[in-house]
């Protein structure tokens, strides 16, 4: 447990000290908020809605997209550790990569959920109704479940890169689909059919729909069942970056 | 006490043998040093004796603990410089010696006292607060020793410690390292490709080259062995002269590059002696140098190739293998 928490640690420091990482990932998704929102809130109407209008279905799948990159991301961060040598001076310590491996995974995880937040307080100041604090707290848990489950994913991916080359490839042909692919942006009914199953295999739906359940109330998924999805995800996740973050060389 | 038993000890990449079959043992407190170029498998025999790398065949001991069996009661009786830095440049000197004790799981009382410590070993405890980003190379080689010492090893690993170095700072860390091995009675074995630095620092010397290790003694006994005095003679006729000088006082001669290394006794002496021999064929002479034997000239002669030279070669090669790294 302490050697997780060293690693916590860690990174909460190295996080608090780039502002400019802070804000420059907060840039995208309040981006995507006050263009999407606002530029599409009078035109699009949610098919079978009731009564909430587009910016209020767009802000969880925001947060999810907030944490979803920022997890991703700081999992792959496990690729400048390698490179700058920090990586050696953890693998030779007398711990086990396991450790090391959920250590960086939590470390992620809180950076996403904090990064998730600062979108949620944003919505709120922009005029978002404010839930019950159990809505709160369901959106809170999704929040964190996307956070581990996909820096866990992050961290696999960079126990198979050797560099940041593949990072771009990575971001445009894997996390942008996942969020594409999510039922963020769109109600997912309203997709073609082929796309739909493809829309159920992705973890971030799960969470998108928790995250609308806890603040609107509503989801085009039951909440046990997005719970039950996502947190198995997050498990299968935990695991396969696990092995292979235990097979990754120097 | 033996620190380190290293037998038959082999790593092996594909078709590449990087260590072949190497065999040596290190006393407590020693100063062992592994002299080679680059490439030669110094690195690869210090990531297998700090468990970063599982050996191909052989067996090793460090501090009675086998490395194949028992990899963290290795990891916890070492202490390890790597080549390359392995600071987080992000955090302070002393957030690193804090993560670092914390991962190794020292108490808080006895970890802070001892981070001081070490800090002021290393005369760093001024800046302690400041970003490692922030610091010199020496400064960070100074900070990294004091992180490999955090946690009280037997054996201390530094590979090539003074790589990239200026002069100065590196006649600073040799001190240190000195101080150490002195006062604390560490066990240290070191990697380096300079022959000044292994001549200085070691109490024995393993030439290791090209996975093997050619020859292993004291400084001054490989010294001896290769001969007294060295002349070197750089003359188109190189070839020839090696092949044919012969003389009472002379023990050997190579021939490299167009230079000729004449190993004799009483080079003072006998210098009159042997331009005269050599311009009695004919030969023709465009410099000529007179030096006490180096460790260079201990690896001249059992490889048959100059280490300076050698040295730029791999480094040239791996640049081509290995485009994308620094």
């Amino acid at each position: 447990m302490d050697i997780i928490y060293t690693l916590w640690l860690r990174s909460m420091k190295r996080y608090l000290r780039s502002k400019s990482r802070i804000v420059g990932s907060l840039g995208m998704p309040v981006f995507f908020l006050l263009a999407l929102g606002f530029g599409l809130n009078s035109v699009v109407q949610i098919p079978g809605s009731t009564g909430e209008n587009y910016i209020q279905f767009l802000v969880p799948g925001i947060i999810a997209m907030s944490v979803l990159f920022t997890s991703v991301f700081s999992g792959i961060m496990i690729i400048w550790d390698k490179q700058f040598g920090f990586l050696k001076e953890t693998l030779v310590a007398p711990v086990s990569r396991l450790e090391i491996m959920l250590g960086q995974t939590v470390g992620g995880a809180t950076t996403a959920v904090i990064q998730g937040a600062f979108i949620l307080v944003l919505s709120l100041l922009i005029g978002i109704s404010i839930p019950s604090l159990y809505g709160f707290l369901i959106a809170f848990l999704f929040m964190v479940l996307i956070g581990i489950c996909f820096s866990a994913f992050g961290i696999a991916i960079a126990s198979k890169m050797e560099d940041m080359h593949g990072f771009q490839l990575i971001m445009n042909f894997v996390v942008f689909p996942i969020f594409g692919l999510s039922g963020a942006l769109f109600p997912i009914e309203s997709l073609p059919e082929w796309v739909i199953p493809l829309t159920l295999l992705n973890p971030l739906t799960y969470g998108v729909e928790g995250i609308r359940y806890g603040l609107l109330g509503t989801s085009a998924i039951h909440p046990f069942v997005c719970l039950a999805a996502l947190g198995a995800s997050t498990v299968v996740m935990i695991v396969i970056g696990a092995f292979l973050f235990r097979k990754a060389s120097l | 006490m033996t620190a380190i038993v290293v037998d038959k000890l082999t790593k092996r990449f594909g078709d590449l043998t990087a260590v072949d079959c190497i065999s040596f043992e290190i006393k407590e407190g020693e100063i062992f040093g592994l002299l080679g170029p680059n490439g030669a498998g110094k690195t690869t025999t210090i990531s297998m004796l700090s468990t970063l790398l599982e050996p191909t065949s052989g067996r090793a001991l460090v501090n009675g603990i086998d490395i194949s069996k028992d990899q963290d009661g290795v990891r916890k009786s070492i202490g390890i410089v790597f080549q390359d830095q392995s600071l987080d440049e992000e955090l302070t000197a002393w957030e690193n010696m804090d993560f670092h004790g914390r991962l190794y799981r020292i108490p808080k009382a006895t970890r802070e006292e001892r981070i001081d410590e070490m800090l002021r070993l290393v005369e760093l405890e001024d800046r302690k607060d400041s970003l490692v980003k922030t610091y010199s190379g020496g400064m960070r080689r100074r900070l990294e020793i004091a992180r490999g010492l955090l946690h009280e090893p037997a054996v201390l690993f530094l590979d090539e410690p003074t790589l990239g170095l200026d002069p100065q700072t590196r006649n600073h860390l040799w001190e240190y390292i000195l101080t150490l091995n002195r006062n604390k009675g560490i066990t240290i074995i070191l990697t380096t490709h300079y022959m000044d630095e292994a001549d200085r620092l070691c109490d024995r010397v393993a030439i290791i080259d090209r996975g093997r290790i050619v020859a292993m003694d004291t400084p001054a006994n490989l010294k001896s062995m290769v001969g007294e005095d060295v002349v070197t003679v750089l003359s188109p006729d190189s070839k020839r002269i090696a092949e044919e000088i012969t003389a009472p006082w002379i023990v050997g001669a190579e021939q490299y590059d167009g230079q000729v290394t004449i190993r004799l006794r009483s080079a003072e002496d006998h210098l009159l002696e042997l331009l005269s021999l050599i311009g009695r064929d004919g030969y023709t002479i465009a410099s000529i140098s007179i030096r006490k034997p180096t460790l260079e000239d201990v690896f001249l002669h059992y490889t048959g190739r100059e280490m300076r030279q050698e040295e730029a070669g791999a480094a040239d090669r791996m640049r081509m293998m290995m485009p994308r790294r620094n």
